[in-house]
């Protein structure tokens, strides 16, 4: 194993030294770095020439200028890697620092709902197959598929951002939207749970009315300007979550993981005001993650309590559900923080801004607020990114399903007596799941490197900023610290997907032929 | 709940039933009519092939063309994107000027029937005709796609062939080189491209573009090779004395074409958004030149006063991306003789009563 991973890292080292030193020769022979300032009519221009000269080594032909290059970047395995500066004197290690948090916050979001969303709409899909649920996904899925990112982009500043905006100046949902609302949401959740004929409109009146209830309390209530869910809409919730979790993960016939899981419900409502107080007095993403260490340990502490066998299935599905509970809570308080960060002068009551990372004007102490701030900037760009890619895993998830459905094993389960929810939850899911997963490693080293479009389109100044202004600038350095760290990413990736695969799957071994 | 109905399907579906129709319906066809069929029963592909072809004549058409540099051919639209008419003033909602003239609303309800006007799309700021503009970018776009597809789809398929078949030390020398250029973003060697040689044509761009976007189809057609050249049909060839060269081009490479044509139509769908987000941001088709993503970059800033620049090109973007879509997922369906068609109610009912009339006769 260890041989593996030294050989293939070896073979990967010598693939990004060529691959390195092609886009370095590339890039330095298709333009000169000092064509602006011989053009220009400034009386020190040839100081500047000289002194630029010196900075970035110009005076070495680039074959040899790379090798000075690498010789920095060898720095790294002792712990001191430069990757020289930029034409604006900036270390570029430390422009990298700056951009690699902005872009990884960009795109985390968007990954992780791309790949929920995604796989739960691909496993629907395959098990409805050739309903008109699928149909209507396989065709959505083709038009995400097509879209441009930047087309997407200026579409939802305009239809989403600037009219929700607009909207909020005076919170009445009108009535033809109500409307159309409920019936989006009955057909959603009639086609998705289906049936015959007559469950699928009990589903489609209920769904309908429920959405339709909701929305227009929301709109009376100024819900949209105040909102919030309280202690109470918090329990429900979190029993729901309870049973659903339950039921995905070892089924309500469990007992002992029902118990255990509504334990954590009631334990949200009686943590509802302590946690409250402790987001107000000690704000901060340490406390956050304190209280989620608590958190899993109650959990622990509740599974092991109700549970005499099968002990670790129990646990996970209580670990989950109080997760869920946990984030819920979290959720209210930013909807609570959502009236005092409207009422700020920075914001002024428009609150979903179409550039940016974050508002410059917004000057406070308040972790939530800023943090809010935080949130509102990522929604548009998360919500392209999102529907742009999570197409792809649809048709993924949906086509690895049906392949694994068709298996033999999947017979011998359902043969075996065995409840559908086990043979799909445990036999088929998880081995979708393989495929699944290196394909997701790999998608967000890529991911990383891509988002230069979506950066440029929303403003945000990441990797892609970097690399764009590197390459206008023919700032080689800066260039190539970006590749240097794209590059690495997607190459570390494919070698942890192969040993993921690996570890998930018993049958494929790793240093074999 | 979700699962009741699996059961069910599970349960009343016969699957030799299913083989005996599916296996009578190709009796004596081969296996180019084969395809052919269940390609033409996939209606969402038949009709995106029909606006592909569409599309392609129309936007071809529309301007004056030179074919192969010599014939010049007048195409059926007014103007040219170099003519400068006059803008249009009035008519327009919110004091705007130039705006599309197309029309699809009948007389009869108060609209001024279906017709393109002057100016279908509209008119830039300085009163070019954007028709005009859309179809040359169209044109741009859509050849840029078929020389991306084209190169790739080349490179890729020898790569992998070549590999697949004689495996050992050349499989592992091309498998490095295939890694080597995946290290380096697709994204990021077009920018470079284009960035530095945009200004040499659109071509060029799509040439380079192409010498970079083979290595997932190389991968594809060596785990294709690699399983077909197992298979006892090519041992049988083998011992019949055919040459290696016989075994590639007869035997393998015809069960392979299914693979290709599916991967080269998802490449094609891939380059023409490639092209676009590449000119979008500037790296790709630059100005003198018309692309759909320049279009779309040098008016998004007008798009609250003047959606029509900004709806048109994307509009193009989307039914050449989408259709192309479709036409591979036609072809997948129809190339795989795993995915079986979905045997309809009525279907198997008259081969469940056709065997119990034949029981009955015997």
């Amino acid at each position: 194993m260890a041989a593996f991973i030294l050989r293939r890292l070896g073979v990967l080292g010598v693939i990004l030294f060529g691959s390195s030193f092609i886009l370095y020769n590339l890039a330095a022979i298709s333009g000169d770095p000092l064509e602006q300032l011989r053009l220009s009519s400034e009386p020190n221009r040839d100081f500047l020439i000289a002194s630029l000269t010196r900075e970035l080594q110009l005076d070495v032909p680039p074959p040899a200028r790379y090798f000075l290059w690498l010789k920095g970047v060898f720095g790294i395995f002792v712990g001191n890697p430069n990757f020289g500066t930029g034409r604006d004197g900036a270390l570029v290690s430390h422009s990298l620092a700056l951009a690699i948090p902005v872009t990884i916050r960009l795109v985390l979001a968007a990954t992780i709902f791309a790949i929920v969303l995604g796989i739960t709409i691909g496993v629907i899909t395959a098990l409805r197959q050739y309903s008109r649920f699928d149909y209507a996904m396989t065709f959505v899925s083709f038009l995400l598929f097509s879209l441009p990112v930047f087309w997407v982009a200026v579409l939802l500043k305009e239809y989403l951002a600037i009219s929700f905006n607009n909207f909020l100046r005076d919170p009445h949902v009108p009535l033809g939207w109500i409307l159309v609302i409920g019936i989006a949401s009955g057909v959603f959740w009639a086609s998705i749970i289906g049936g015959t004929r007559r469950t699928f409109w009990i589903v489609f009146a209920s769904a309908l009315s429920i959405a339709i209830a909701l929305v227009s309390t929301f709109s009376a209530s100024g819900w949209f300007l105040n909102p919030g869910l309280g202690p109470i809409v918090v329990f429900g919730l979190s029993v729901g979550i309870a049973y659903g979790v339950t039921q995905l993960s070892v089924g309500l016939t469990n007992r002992a993981a029902l118990k255990s899981s509504l334990t954590m419900a009631a334990l949200a409502l009686i943590m509802y005001y302590p946690a409250n107080w402790v987001f107000d007095n000690h704000a901060g993403s340490i406390s956050i993650i304190l209280m989620a260490a608590f958190t899993v340990g109650a959990a622990v502490i509740a599974g092991l309590m109700f549970s005499k066998i099968d002990r670790m299935p129990i646990i996970r599905t209580t670990i989950l559900t109080a997760l869920l509970s946990g984030g819920l809570i979290i959720v209210d308080k930013f909807m609570q923080t959502w009236k005092p960060y409207m009422e700020t002068d920075a914001i002024n009551y428009r609150p979903v801004p179409t550039i940016g990372q974050r508002s410059d004007l917004l000057s406070t102490d308040n972790w939530w607020l800023s943090s809010l701030d935080i949130v509102t900037h990522l929604f548009l760009p998360t919500l392209a990114l999102t529907l742009i890619s999570f197409a792809g895993y649809i048709r993924y998830s949906r086509g690895t399903l049906l392949e694994v459905l068709n298996q033999d094993y999947i017979r011998t389960a359902r043969a075996k007596g065995l409840t559908e929810r086990t043979v799909i939850m445990r036999h088929a899911f998880r081995n979708t799941m393989i495929p699944l997963t290196t394909i997701m490693v790999v998608d967000f080293a890529g991911v990383i490197g891509g988002a230069l479009i979506t950066e440029s389109v929303f403003g945000w100044s990441g990797m892609g900023t970097l690399f764009r202004n590197g390459l206008l600038g023919y700032d080689l350095n800066l260039l190539m610290g970006v590749f240097f760290v794209t590059a690495s990413l997607s190459v570390v990736a494919n070698l942890v997907a192969d040993l993921l695969y690996s570890a998930l799957d018993p049958r494929i071994r790793v240093g074999g032929a | 709940m979700i699962f009741r109905k699996k059961i069910k399907d599970e349960a009343t579906g016969s699957t030799s039933g299913e083989n005996a129709i599916v296996n009578k319906e190709v009796e004596g066809l081969s296996q180019g009519q084969i395809v052919r069929r269940r390609f033409f029963r996939h209606r969402a592909a038949v009709f995106s092939l029909g606006v592909i072809i569409f599309i392609t004549i129309f936007v071809f058409t529309a301007l004056d063309f030179r074919l192969f540099g010599i014939w010049r051919i007048h195409g059926w639209w007014k103007w040219k994107i170099d003519d400068i008419p006059e803008l249009r003033f009035g008519d327009c909602p919110n004091d705007t000027v130039g705006c599309p003239t197309i029309s699809f609303r009948p007389r009869f309800l108060g609209g001024s029937g279906f017709g393109l006007g002057d100016h279908p799309f509209g008119q830039d700021d300085i009163g070019r005709d954007f028709f005009s503009l859309v179809m040359k970018g169209t044109q741009r776009s859509l050849s840029v796609m078929i020389v991306i597809g084209v190169i790739g789809g080349t490179i890729g398929t020898v790569i992998g062939s070549i590999s697949g078949f004689y495996r050992g030390k050349v499989d592992a020398i091309l498998m490095r080189f295939t890694d080597f250029i995946i290290t380096i973003p697709a994204i990021i060697i077009g920018s470079v491209v284009g960035y530095h040689f945009g200004n040499l044509g659109a071509m060029f761009l799509a040439f380079y573009l192409g010498l970079f976007a083979w290595t997932g189809l190389s991968r594809l057609v060596r785990g294709e090779f690699l399983t077909l050249r197992e298979r006892e049909f090519v041992d049988a060839a083998r011992v019949a004395g055919a040459s290696n060269r016989r075994i590639i081009f007869k035997h393998i490479l015809p069960n392979a074409v299914g693979v290709i044509i599916v991967s080269v139509t998802l490449l094609m769908s891939g380059a023409i958004l490639l092209e676009t987000a590449l000119s979008y941001i500037g790296f790709g088709v630059v100005e003198p030149d018309v692309s759909l993503g320049l279009l779309i970059n040098k008016y998004q800033d007008a798009f609250t006063t003047r959606p029509w620049l900004f709806w048109f090109p994307g509009l193009f973007i989307i039914s050449i991306a989408l259709s192309i879509n479709f036409i591979g997922d036609g072809l997948r369906d129809a190339f795989d003789p795993r995915q079986r068609r979905r045997i309809s109610k009525k279907e198997r009912q008259d081969s469940a009563t056709a065997r119990k009339l034949a029981q009955a006769n015997d």
